[in-house]
């Protein structure tokens, strides 16, 4: 958009300011100078000869500006001096008049241009902007209901989406400072290419705020890292989904809960982020419910999980353990199946505890089963308070945990693990592990009522042939 | 309203719609007849059902209360629960 020289005023009657300076405008255009007057809302408050619609805000839009009255000087071609509001002696000055606005007050300041107000200016952007990114435009059939529309598109898990808009997708975009073309890495199960602005474009349809937004590309970038084995894990005949924990200061920074009703429905961050991971892999990815998604009987965990820990104990945090700084906020990416609770109201001694997690913990997959599913073990806060009044750590818990769960070789009759099967052959009284050497992971949340840990078993394949947890710091 | 969406997935497949597949046998096939309730549609959905049951159709016959309003959810639910393939029977 090329703009002649002279003198150009962008303004809107809604502004005390601008209603103010209207007499000066025609006092410019009387002594000579060529003023153009954009207006934004209405122009009955103009008398000036050159009164330029911009209702669009296109014109405001490219001149970015962000306060009315806002004064243009142009010369050659481009703008040489910008004044914002009503201030006498810098209009005077500027337009080199002696005389301007002599009953005016001395100074007034301008108002917000309409062209800078939240909803507008996403929408400006989308009409006017430069997209740099590439995602195919679907015009939306006439009359058609944007919702099921996207239901009839099969972009949705069977709960309503938010339908992806131009606009939408680019307020995603402003949660990240990343590129949208940026490729995070290339989804399963039909190998495509998954760049930012796809991720963005699924976390509107599920629901994310901008601000979420870099926690789910931490997500997605956790899922792509071949040891989390998305491939397997979206196909597989098992309960598992992926299961997203965060860790750092972006867990308040967000609203992310890790207390009361931590694992269910109500928190729209705890919600939206991990059903964002699960709409990219569904419609970027291609892994739909019975097609490549071959899963028994799935569970609700594929709609989408994820929750932050309670940093606020004496614990070692998850994303410490796996190796980062307590500041850093970072997301750790398991394969879940929904919770199985323990409850233990009488022990309050750490030794006690052990012994019903233990417990709850051995019937994973099947009592006769060792070295299958890993596990990750939620530990409530009452159940926490025992631990850490004793003085119990994470790492010796886990350690007491695992002690707690070596089986008699006997009593495995259920193992299809080669390694497991030959000790129960060649030793039938050998103890054999419930769980891998870190296959069990502790973490903290939880409502501060109720004696009860949740656990949440994954899927049955884990490690080298399978799936390993993978920690992925969130990056603004 | 929106009118314009940008398409969340790995774009494989074009955007158009296709028509579900062509009926290859009506041996066997569950037929649906739609009367949509113009007038002397019936007279031309008699005819319809007694060639298609000769040839080997099942037919099931339904009725709109109104050719003006879309069909109740309830008789469209039936059709699709029942049938095939339908046709939709208008005339005047």
């Amino acid at each position: 958009m090329k703009f002649t020289d002279g003198i150009i005023v962008v303004v809107k009657k809604d502004c005390p300011t601008c209603l103010l300076i209207a007499p000066v405008l025609e006092e410019l255009e009387q002594s000579g100078k060529e003023v153009s007057v954009y207006y934004q809302d209405t122009s009955d408050f103009l008398s000036v000869t050159n009164v330029i619609d911009d209702r669009e805000l296109e014109v405001s839009y490219r001149l970015n500006i962000e306060i009315v009255p806002t004064l243009l000087m142009f010369s050659g071609g481009k703008e040489s001096s910008r004044l914002t509001g009503w201030e006498r002696e810098e209009w005077r000055s500027c337009l080199e008049l002696e005389s301007l606005g002599e009953d005016l007050p001395d100074w007034r300041p301008g108002c917000g241009s309409r062209s800078v107000e939240p909803e507008i200016i996403d929408v400006l952007e989308a009409k006017f902007g430069n997209f740099d990114f590439s995602a195919r435009k679907i015009p939306l059939p006439l009359l058609a209901d944007d919702i099921e529309y996207c239901f009839e598109n099969g972009w949705t898990d069977g709960l309503p989406v938010v339908p992806p808009t131009q606009e939408r997708v680019l307020r995603m975009l402003k949660g990240t400072s990343r590129a949208p073309n940026e490729v995070l890495g290339v989804l399963p199960p039909y190998s495509i290419q998954c760049t930012v602005s796809k991720v963005a474009i699924n976390a509107v349809l599920a629901g994310c705020k901008p601000e979420y937004f870099p926690v789910v590309l931490a997500a997605v970038e956790a899922a792509l890292e071949p040891a989390f084995c998305l491939h397997g894990l979206l196909a597989t005949t098992w309960f598992s989904g992926p299961m997203a924990i965060v860790n750092g200061p972006i867990r308040s920074e967000i609203n992310m809960n890790w207390s009361g009703n931590v694992l269910g429905q109500g928190s729209r961050a705890n919600s939206t982020i991990g059903r964002a991971l699960q709409l990219t892999v569904r419609n970027v990815g291609g892994g739909e419910p019975q097609k490549t998604d071959q899963s028994t009987f799935g569970s609700p965990v594929k709609y989408g999980f994820c929750f932050a820990e309670d940093e606020s104990t004496s614990w070692t945090t998850l994303s410490e353990e796996r190796g980062l700084d307590r500041g850093v906020s970072a997301v750790t990416l398991f394969s879940a199946d929904g919770p199985i609770g323990c409850v233990d109201q009488k022990s309050r001694e750490p030794e006690g505890l052990i012994y019903s997690l233990a417990g709850t913990l051995k019937g994973i997959n099947h009592i006769d089963m060792a070295n299958g599913s890993d596990a990750v073990v939620i530990i409530g806060p009452e159940h926490g308070r025992v631990f850490d009044n004793a003085g119990w750590s994470k790492e010796r818990t886990v350690d007491a945990l695992q002690s707690a769960l070596l089986i008699r070789g006997e009593n495995l009759g259920m193992g299809t693990d080669p390694e497991v099967a030959s000790k129960e052959q060649s030793s039938q009284s050998e103890k054999i592990a419930k769980f891998r050497e870190g296959g069990l992971t502790l973490v903290r949340a939880g409502g501060q009522a109720g004696l009860f840990s949740a656990i949440i078993p994954g899927w049955i394949m884990k490690g080298a042939p399978g799936t390993d947890p993978v920690t992925k710091e969130i990056k603004l | 309203m929106t009118s314009v969406l940008l398409d969340p997935t790995g774009e494989l497949q074009p955007i158009e719609r296709y028509p579900i597949k062509k009926v290859k046998s009506l041996s066997g096939l569950k037929l649906g007849l739609l009367d949509i309730s113009k007038a002397r549609g019936d007279v031309f959905l008699d005819r319809l059902d007694g060639l298609f049951s000769e040839a080997g159709a099942t037919v099931f016959r339904y009725k709109k209360p109104t050719f003006a309003r879309p069909a109740p959810i309830g008789l469209i639910q039936e059709i699709v629960g029942n049938v095939d393939a339908v046709i939709e029977g208008l005339a005047d």
